[in-house]
């Protein structure tokens, strides 16, 4: 039932709005509304059931094991939130001169800090307020770096066939032709496709260490030496950053230019679908196209450095300073970790991971890349399984959600076939991977022995398999009263 | 170890079925003079009550003062129930709701947010929301050169809020798209119609129409929205979702609507916490729904005909599309719309119109009291909404400086961005302000002037 179906005419909430209405109005008749505004009239009590009860048709990592491949969900600790929405730090307006936050301004000057030494980068700025932004705003300073030099012939950026789709989509956005390069039968780039793709055309490469088929990047310094002796630059695209932390720095890599998903290594709650936030880091010949707003530090005291410290800017890209609130929670998750917990992260995640790939593969599960360590995730194929049966992965994955599992993701990275991309974060327990590798074997005994019955999974969800044709063509994405 | 479980006893036997002698191992595969040591930037761990004390103590080193800025974001009652359900861990810890039926908190209250954002700004369909108001309206810009086809340009006045433009052009510039900033009159504080007769013969893609604009001034949104539709070009409004309960929404703009609505949600239950997260709005009209980037959730049936909700039009997005994408963001503020959806539903749409009513009213009365303080006088003549720029006998930075010493934060200081109109300070009194608060501002300001 939707909200709109618990409305009835003239209820209202008296405690949430002014008791009498306002006594003036200068606004002219002609620009006044007309129609009525169709939100809900319903009291507070109905307010708070009916999203009380849509929450729990979701599934979350507070309620269930998340083993989702690229999207790190680990556990997001409560005193990040409570701490980060503390009543002064809530209440700040953006515009409040910088006197009156030097305690939050502290506490993001310090965040900048924390994030250049773990990635080993000269510079980093806490303004892009998604994964996909961090990319852009990337990009745009590989952009700026070439143009400044006077060079506007490199048009090209080069992307691995197994990157996220936010990877071409943003060079694309950029203005830039996307050239794209294939992996080899080890899950590494194929070093002689990148020689054959560079040039003086080339801007840029943008890399995933580790890639998202579950492996590091073996030949990443070969590959940092041949795009920088063509006279383009390097981008981390830090999703995969959980797997490494404290073990290599994107910097001693070679990238020139990273960014930082806090909503997956820094656990910033995911919240649905956002919001992110995902800082990026300069090497230093990037410093001065950094974006603005960032934090210095003078003496004491901590101001914002803006359009006059730095003209050569690729500019503004929010509203304010990104998602602070995000920050915050970052912030006091890193705090909360210190320099051992930071170590420890990817050394558990990556612990899960290959116990994990070894249990599945003990249970009969095939495993697309058998000869490499995982790394903080690993990938089924469930290619000879769907030839044998017809059981698809997806078919697996809604199965899985019977059993009190997320799916992992299915269907990415596009090269591996009926595949499935598994990341058990570090925060699981040996006793959840193991009761999540029986239910694994279950599902594998049940579908030789009820194929069908797996072909029509989920079960026992709030509603059975989704109809997404009908959703986009007879496209229904707003309720209206009924006549 | 925090946040880790795992016991010695589960570390043996897990690294005994890898095969593995120690977790160092599992790294053998990086080379190992990319290896790094220790992370010696990073400090020690702190416990929970050790963070609570630090946080705390920054906490109440930056206090609380009584607020007149708005500029783009406003301070509104947030009722108690708003976050108390948004952090519930099944929305706060859950991903993006790829996996429908396990997803279907978060896809239904997005299809009600969808429903209440279309039907406040008079659009027929809205996406799941973009990260801020000022990317939405970047978004909205390369939305409309896509479905214009020919031209490359966009009008922007230069009423629309300052960073918004910064942004817009940062991004639509990527695509070789041309921003043309429109001037305003300096009596009025509005978009100058007579400035428009100068692309009678030109083509562009959309006018950018604010509404109020950034001077908390109203536009003529009719005449400009028909306007841009003569000249073959969309109307994008870019609006305050709040001041929608009262004014006329986009889509009853002129004889058509505009074609794209897009704002800062912020005012609809998200706390102002130094600029975010908030999240940003886009609705617009049936025919330009597949140019419209993010997440759109469709109400559709399950295999037994019972409603439900999924991610549709998915052929337009990133990790369908790749580089033929109609943008490349894969996200919404998920979070933020789900405090918005509730506000407004806890708000209603009396409570709503209430809310922006006594802002207006508020402000109008705060208005008042500053001009009798003495030399404080309208910068324009145009009707406003919730904020009003006045003209001070002194430098606003000097005054403000001197308010703040009071606790107040009188407003936002104009001359930066345009020092065209001298010493212009923007002033916002939203619902939050009482009578003893308006005339407690005058007092310090009578002082500050003094």
């Amino acid at each position: 039932m939707l909200i709109f179906e618990h409305s009835r005419k003239g209820r209202r909430n008296y405690t949430q709005s002014p008791a009498t209405p306002a006594s003036k109005s200068a606004i002219p008749q002609n620009l006044l509304r007309k129609s009525k505004v169709l939100l809900p009239e319903v009291s507070e009590m109905d307010t708070v059931r009916h999203y009380t009860r849509l929450s729990q048709k979701n599934f979350s990592i507070d309620t269930e094991f998340y083993p989702l491949g690229s999207c790190t969900m680990k556990y997001n600790p409560r005193a990040c939130n409570s701490l980060a929405m503390l009543p002064q730090f809530i209440s700040r307006h953006p515009l409040a001169p910088e006197d009156t936050g030097q305690g939050f301004l502290a506490c993001m000057y310090e965040l900048q800090e924390i994030l250049k030494s773990v990635t080993g980068m000269a510079g980093v700025s806490l303004t892009p307020m998604a994964g996909a932004q961090g990319e852009l705003i990337g990009v745009m300073m590989i952009r700026a770096y070439h143009e400044a030099r006077g060079d506007f012939a490199r048009t090209e950026i080069i992307v691995p066939d197994a990157a996220h789709g936010t990877n071409p989509a943003t060079a694309v956005m950029c203005g830039f032709k996307v050239v794209e390069i294939a992996t080899d039968k080890d899950g590494n780039v194929d070093l002689d496709a990148l020689k054959a793709a560079v040039g003086p055309q080339t801007a840029g490469l943008m890399l995933t260490n580790p890639s998202t088929l579950g492996v590091f990047e073996k030949n990443v310094a070969e590959m940092s030496r041949v795009v920088h002796a063509a006279g383009g630059l390097l981008y981390y695209d830090g999703a995969n950053l959980n797997a490494v932390l404290g073990k290599v720095k994107p910097g001693d890599m070679g990238f020139d230019v990273i960014h930082i998903n806090l909503h997956k290594t820094f656990s910033t709650p995911h919240g649905g679908g956002g919001p992110g936030s995902a800082p990026v880091g300069v090497a230093e010949r990037l410093l001065p196209f950094m974006p603005i707003p960032i934090v210095a530090k003078e003496g004491d005291t901590y101001r914002w450095v803006t359009e006059k410290d730095k003209p050569q800017s690729i500019g503004r890209l929010s509203a304010h300073m990104g998602n602070a609130g995000v920050l915050l929670r970052a912030y006091i998750y890193v705090r909360l970790l210190g320099m051992q917990g930071m170590h420890r992260i990817s050394e558990f995640a990556t612990l899960n991971a290959n116990y994990l790939m070894a249990e599945l593969r003990k249970a009969g599960f095939e495993i697309a890349y058998p000869n490499r360590r995982a790394s903080h995730e690993f990938i089924v194929t469930m290619k000879d399984i769907k030839d044998k049966t017809g059981v698809t992965a997806m078919n697996l994955a809604k199965r899985l959600l019977d059993k009190g599992y997320h799916a992992p993701t299915t269907y990415f990275p596009l090269l591996v076939p009926e595949c499935l991309l598994i990341e058990p974060a570090e925060t699981e327990s040996k006793e959840t991977l193991d009761a999540f590798v029986v239910s694994m074997k279950e599902i594998l005994s049940e579908i030789e022995s009820q194929p069908d019955m797996v072909k029509g999974a989920p079960h026992t969800m709030p509603v059975r398999k989704l109809d997404d044709v009908k959703a986009a063509r007879e496209l229904d994405l707003a309720w209206k009263p009924s006549a | 170890m925090p946040f880790i479980p795992h016991t010695e006893e589960d570390i043996a036997e897990m690294l005994a079925s890898i095969g593995a002698k120690s977790i160092e191992d599992l790294f053998d595969e990086i080379p190992d003079e990319l290896v790094s040591g220790e992370l010696t930037g990073v400090p020690s761990g702190l416990s929970e009550l050790e963070i609570t004390r630090l946080m705390m103590e920054r906490a109440n080193q930056d206090g609380f003062y009584q607020n007149y800025i708005g500029a783009g974001a406003y301070e509104h009652h947030i009722p108690a129930a708003v976050w108390q359900i948004t952090t519930r861990g099944e929305f706060y810890s859950s991903y993006t709701p790829y996996q429908a039926e396990a997803s279907q908190g978060t896809l239904q209250l997005l299809y009600e947010y969808q429903s209440m954002m279309a039907s406040l700004t008079g659009m027929d369909v809205s996406n799941a929301s973009m990260y801020d108001g000022a990317t939405a309206l970047a978004e909205a810009a390369l939305m409309a050169v896509r479905s214009h086809k020919t031209s490359r340009r966009i009008l922007i006045p230069k009423t629309v809020h300052p960073v918004y433009r910064q942004v817009v052009r940062a991004i639509v510039s990527n695509q070789k798209i041309e921003v043309v900033e429109l001037p305003f009159n300096t009596q009025t504080g509005q978009l100058d119609p007579a400035s428009l007769a100068q692309f009678a013969n030109d083509e562009f893609a959309a006018l950018v129409i604010p509404q109020p604009n950034f001077f908390g001034v109203l536009e003529q949104a009719d005449a400009l929205t028909d306007w841009a539709h003569s000249k073959n070009a969309l109307a994008i409004g870019v609006v305050n979702p709040t001041a929608l309960a009262l004014l006329t929404p986009p889509g009853e703009w002129g004889s058509k609507g505009a074609d794209i609505a897009v704002g800062e949600g912020q005012p609809l239950g998200i706390p102002l916490s130094s600029g975010g997260p908030y999240f940003g709005f886009m609705a617009c009209k049936n025919e330009l729904v597949r140019q419209m980037p993010g997440r759109i959730i469709g109400r559709t049936t399950d295999l037994d005909g019972k409603e439900g909700f999924v991610l549709t039009l998915q052929a337009r997005e990133q990790h369908i599309r790749r580089s033929k994408a109609t943008s490349n963001i894969c996200t919404n503020q998920g979070l933020m719309v789900t405090a918005a959806t509730i506000y407004m539903s806890l708000t209603g749409p009396e409570g709503l119109r209430r809310i922006a009513a006594q802002s207006h009213a508020n402000t109008l009365d705060l208005v008042e009291q500053l001009e009798k303080t003495g030399g404080v006088k309208r910068t324009f003549s145009g009707p406003t909404f919730h904020e009003t720029a006045l003209t001070l006998p002194k430098p606003a930075a000097d005054v403000l400086a001197k308010l703040k010493q009071k606790g107040i934060l009188g407003g936002f200081d104009l001359h930066a961005h345009y020092p065209e109109l001298g010493n212009a300070l923007l002033v916002c009194a939203t619902e939050t302000k009482t009578a003893a608060d308006l005339q407690n501002y005058a007092s310090a300001l009578k002082q500050a002037l003094g």
